[in-house]
């Protein structure tokens, strides 16, 4: 053997050997694979009300203002903007960045977004979410044409919307599905059809590979996106599966890498098992339950007050969910941004023997006692927690001499009978849109109809509602809000449970995943290492 | 033949209008409707889409407008999955569900007249007791039990197949589903062959058969089977139709996309149209299957001719 065919030989392996060490140096593609709880109703920002929904459309589309990885308003398509003196004009100077198929992100196409979800046609359900910007209610009730919408595009980068009234909370609302973009030259090309993988143009971290109903919706790196040097996953794909404990079974043989909302019946097991990956953190929403302010004898606020005195919080948070609740004494949670420490019930820090004393002295004096008990029909939709919680309600109750009659309804026909006010005492919650406290409170403004489902009306506090919707002022509208809900908390129009918490399984090898008081936890922030 | 045919067909014409009409108004009689939910809608939002959907005329209008669309095929846009519509939906879940049905109705026949003969022929002897207990147990755990101790055994503790999911389609993601499906399945057909084919042995014509001289094997197969199946084919009409509709239990536990969970989901979503379309589609399916089994019955039973 020649010297010039052995080297060649040895060359060869040498190569050979390298490439062989090499294959396993180049990085796979790396998957993200989340248990998302429900089926989108679409991938049309406009036409979703889920958060299922907003963790695909979030991680297609970035609104003016996105999240960052604890949940706070960030800059997204727009890289800054700023304010007028009176709080009412923002301008927007958005971002040089393009949709997946090439074609630049215009201010065009929000002005061309923010119209088509108010436009009447377009029956959008969370439409009301862009009230606040000036004619959008008229716009969505025929009221006003398209171009008296407070929304301009003053040239291709630079938006200008003008509100009806101050509302610090607008940047935070911004990150909102509802205010997506959404690309004109797209959506006016194939009408409905545009959200179909093969027309789709998203301005978001990822673009949609696959759809198909009920198995799972796959996205994968928009390399057109404006930081996607830094989007270190390569593929998500969202299983809308809705049986958790599938969802833990597949995440136990490792086919799947995160669960939203895991079912709190299974949080012994967890604890013990995978104690890691259970995430359970603070979450900006409310369980709570409607009094009916308009049906006697629930008319009288001593009632209301000692209905809301005698439930034992504490022991629903500790025997009954065992999940990390915190016990509720306030419409707004703690901790909610533009706000001071909620207005709590007066007598939050009473002994639980001295309040249940005062609610007995409370039904007195309305007329109830142990001769004449107080009968109430407490409704609840059909899940495990509301049903225990309801049945420990009912008990606690019984100390105050009332009887309590539980109903059950699937939650179409909950809602339907808390909407006509067909209902005494129901269950209900709320979960923020965005980081603010008008977010809980608007609730109970008599002007909120469907939603203010106690029909709860006191001219107090709608009075005091209004003021702090003029208010640019951010410390002085905390203080008003504040006050207003004092005055909702005496009038006991609602009895706080709970504050809720998020509760998520997280496979260790996930990193970047934090605490979100919104509960959203974009893909761009995150890394898989296996 | 071809005229009994036409004539079954045209049958089921009013057949099918009655089970729709039916259909439509005990939808909208049932209260909550498709916009009630944990967040009530503003009012004027509500108005929107019930005139997006014509929902805000009378309700005999609105069925005669539905009437009308189906009559050109058009099913309508589901009221919840908004990007897509019902034919949509129900076109691309049903070739998931009959996948998952079909084979588990192929086996559940197989296995079940296999089992059933098996346990007949042994009348009384430790097989058959075994086989029917295996059969009783089969019937009694129900889907929802035995897909998770499936998922659990397969899935999780051995890993030999996926938990759940449908991957590319590809045959180990369908093992467990068509398992779970067909074991009930196997379970009842057995059961129903057992009885029938220890009814037909004791029958004039089986012993007039051994009587001849007929091998034993040729009496069980011929003519023993034959008669025995005749209960089988008729359960096997409607049972062929709930299973390759697709079983919502086995289709959520295994992330299947069939139409199974839309008969579910529709209903709860009071997704009028999907619940319509879904229908319509079972309903034209047990007709077409029930006619199927008729012609069968005129082949395996000569006292049933099918006349013109």
């Amino acid at each position: 053997m020649s010297f010039k065919s052995r080297t060649g030989k040895i060359f060869s392996a040498l190569t050979l050997t390298l490439s062989l060490l090499g294959a396993p140096i180049a990085q796979a593609d790396t998957t993200l694979r989340i248990g998302n709880q429900g089926e989108p109703a679409s991938l049309d920002p406009h036409f979703l009300s889920g958060d299922w929904e907003n963790r695909i459309a979030g991680d297609l589309f970035m609104g003016l203002t996105t999240e960052d990885p604890e949940g706070n308003a960030i800059p997204g398509a727009a890289e800054s903007w700023t304010v007028s003196d009176d709080g009412l004009v923002y301008t927007f100077k958005i971002r040089d960045h393009k949709w997946s198929d090439g074609q630049p992100v215009t201010a065009q196409d929000f002005e061309y977004a923010m119209r088509r979800i108010l436009l009447p046609e377009t029956a959008a359900e969370y439409a009301s979410l862009l009230y606040i910007i000036k004619n959008g209610e008229e716009l969505n009730t025929g009221k006003a044409k398209p171009e008296d919408l407070g929304v301009h595009a003053l040239d291709d980068k630079t938006l200008e919307i003008t509100l009806k009234g101050p509302a610090p909370f607008l940047i935070s609302m911004l990150t909102h599905y509802t205010a997506f973009p959404v690309p004109k030259h797209i959506v006016e090309k194939y009408g409905k059809d545009w959200t179909k993988k093969e027309h789709i143009a998203t301005n978001g971290p990822y673009k949609l590979v696959e759809w198909l109903p009920n198995t799972h919706v796959k996205v994968t790196k928009n390399e057109l996106f404006w930081d996607a040097a830094n989007v270190k996953i390569d593929n998500v794909i969202f299983y809308p599966q809705e049986d958790a404990a599938a969802l833990i079974k597949r995440m136990r043989a490792g086919e799947i890498d995160c669960i939203y909302k895991f079912p709190s019946g299974q949080i012994d097991w967890l604890r013990q098992n995978m104690p890691e990956e259970t995430k359970i953190a603070p979450y900006l929403g409310t369980y709570y339950y409607p009094i009916n302010t308009k049906r006697a004898p629930f008319t009288d606020k001593r009632i209301r007050q000692a209905l809301s005195m005698a439930i034992d919080r504490e022991i629903i948070m500790d025997k009954v969910l065992k999940t990390g609740e915190l016990p509720a004494y306030s419409m707004v949670p703690p901790g909610t941004s533009n706000y001071k420490e909620p207005s709590y019930v007066t007598w939050k820090s009473m002994p639980m023997a001295d309040r249940i004393t005062k609610a007995k002295e409370l039904m007195k004096e309305a007329g109830y006692g142990d001769d004449k008990h107080l009968k109430v029909q407490l409704r609840y939709n059909t899940d495990d927690n509301h049903k225990r919680i309801a049945i420990a309600v009912a008990q606690m109750w019984k100390k105050i001499g009332v009887e309590t009659e539980l109903f059950n309804s699937e939650v179409k026909v909950h809602y339907a009978e808390l909407k006509q006010g067909n209902f005494e005492v129901a269950r209900a919650g709320w979960v923020a849109d965005y980081n603010d406290p008008q977010n809980f409170l608007f609730l109970l403004e008599s002007t909120s109809k469907s939603l203010n489902y106690g029909n709860y009306d006191n001219p107090d506090y709608d009075k005091l509602m209004e003021e702090a919707y003029l208010e640019s002022d951010l410390k002085k509208r905390a203080q008003i809000m504040g006050k207003a809900e004092a005055i909702a908390m005496e009038d006991a129009p609602i009895i706080p449970i709970y504050y809720y918490v998020s509760k998520n399984l997280v496979s260790t090898k996930i990193k970047g995943w934090k605490d979100a008081i919104n509960d959203t936890h974009r893909t761009r922030w995150l890394s898989i290492e296996n | 033949m071809l005229n009994y045919f036409i004539r079954r067909v045209l049958a089921s014409i009013p057949t099918l209008l009655i089970v729709i009409t039916i259909a439509f108004f005990m939808m909208r009689i049932a209260p909550g409707g498709p916009w009630d939910k944990e967040r009530s809608l503003p009012p004027e939002i509500e108005a929107n889409i019930m005139k997006a959907y014509d929902m805000d005329k009378p309700l005999v209008e609105q069925y005669f407008i539905y009437l009308g669309k189906i009559l050109v095929g058009d099913f309508g846009p589901s009221y919840k999955f908004r990007d897509f519509s019902v034919t949509d939906l129900l076109m691309g879940g049903f070739p998931a569900s009959l996948q998952i049905g079909g084979m588990a109705i192929f086996l559940a026949v197989i296995f079940g007249t296999l089992f059933g003969a098996m346990a007949a022929l042994r009348k009384n002897s430790a097989a058959d007791y075994s086989v029917m207990t295996m059969a009783m147990t089969g019937i009694a755990i129900p889907n929802f039990v035995m897909a998770p101790v499936l998922t659990l055994i397969f899935g999780v503790y051995l890993s030999w197949l996926p938990v759940a999911g449908w991957g590319d389609g590809s045959f180990q993601y369908k093992v467990l589903p068509v398992l779970a499906l067909a074991l009930p399945q196997i379970a009842y057909i057995a059961r129903l062959t057992r009885g029938s084919m220890i009814e037909v042995l004791h029958s004039n014509y089986i012993r007039t058969a051994r009587a001849k001289g007929l091998r034993e094997r040729l009496v069980l197969l011929r003519h023993a089977l034959k008669g025995a199946m005749l209960p089988v084919v008729s359960y096997l009409g409607p049972a062929t139709a709930a299973v390759i509709t697709g079983s919502v239990v086995i289709e959520t536990i295994f992330d299947i996309p069939g139409i199974g969970r839309y008969f579910i989901q529709g209903a709860l979503n009071r997704d009028y149209p999907l619940v319509m379309g879904t229908v319509i589609f079972y309903g034209v399916l047990i007709i077409v299957l029930n006619l199927i089994v008729d012609m069968l019955y005129g082949l395996l039973d000569p006292k049933v001719r099918l006349h013109d």
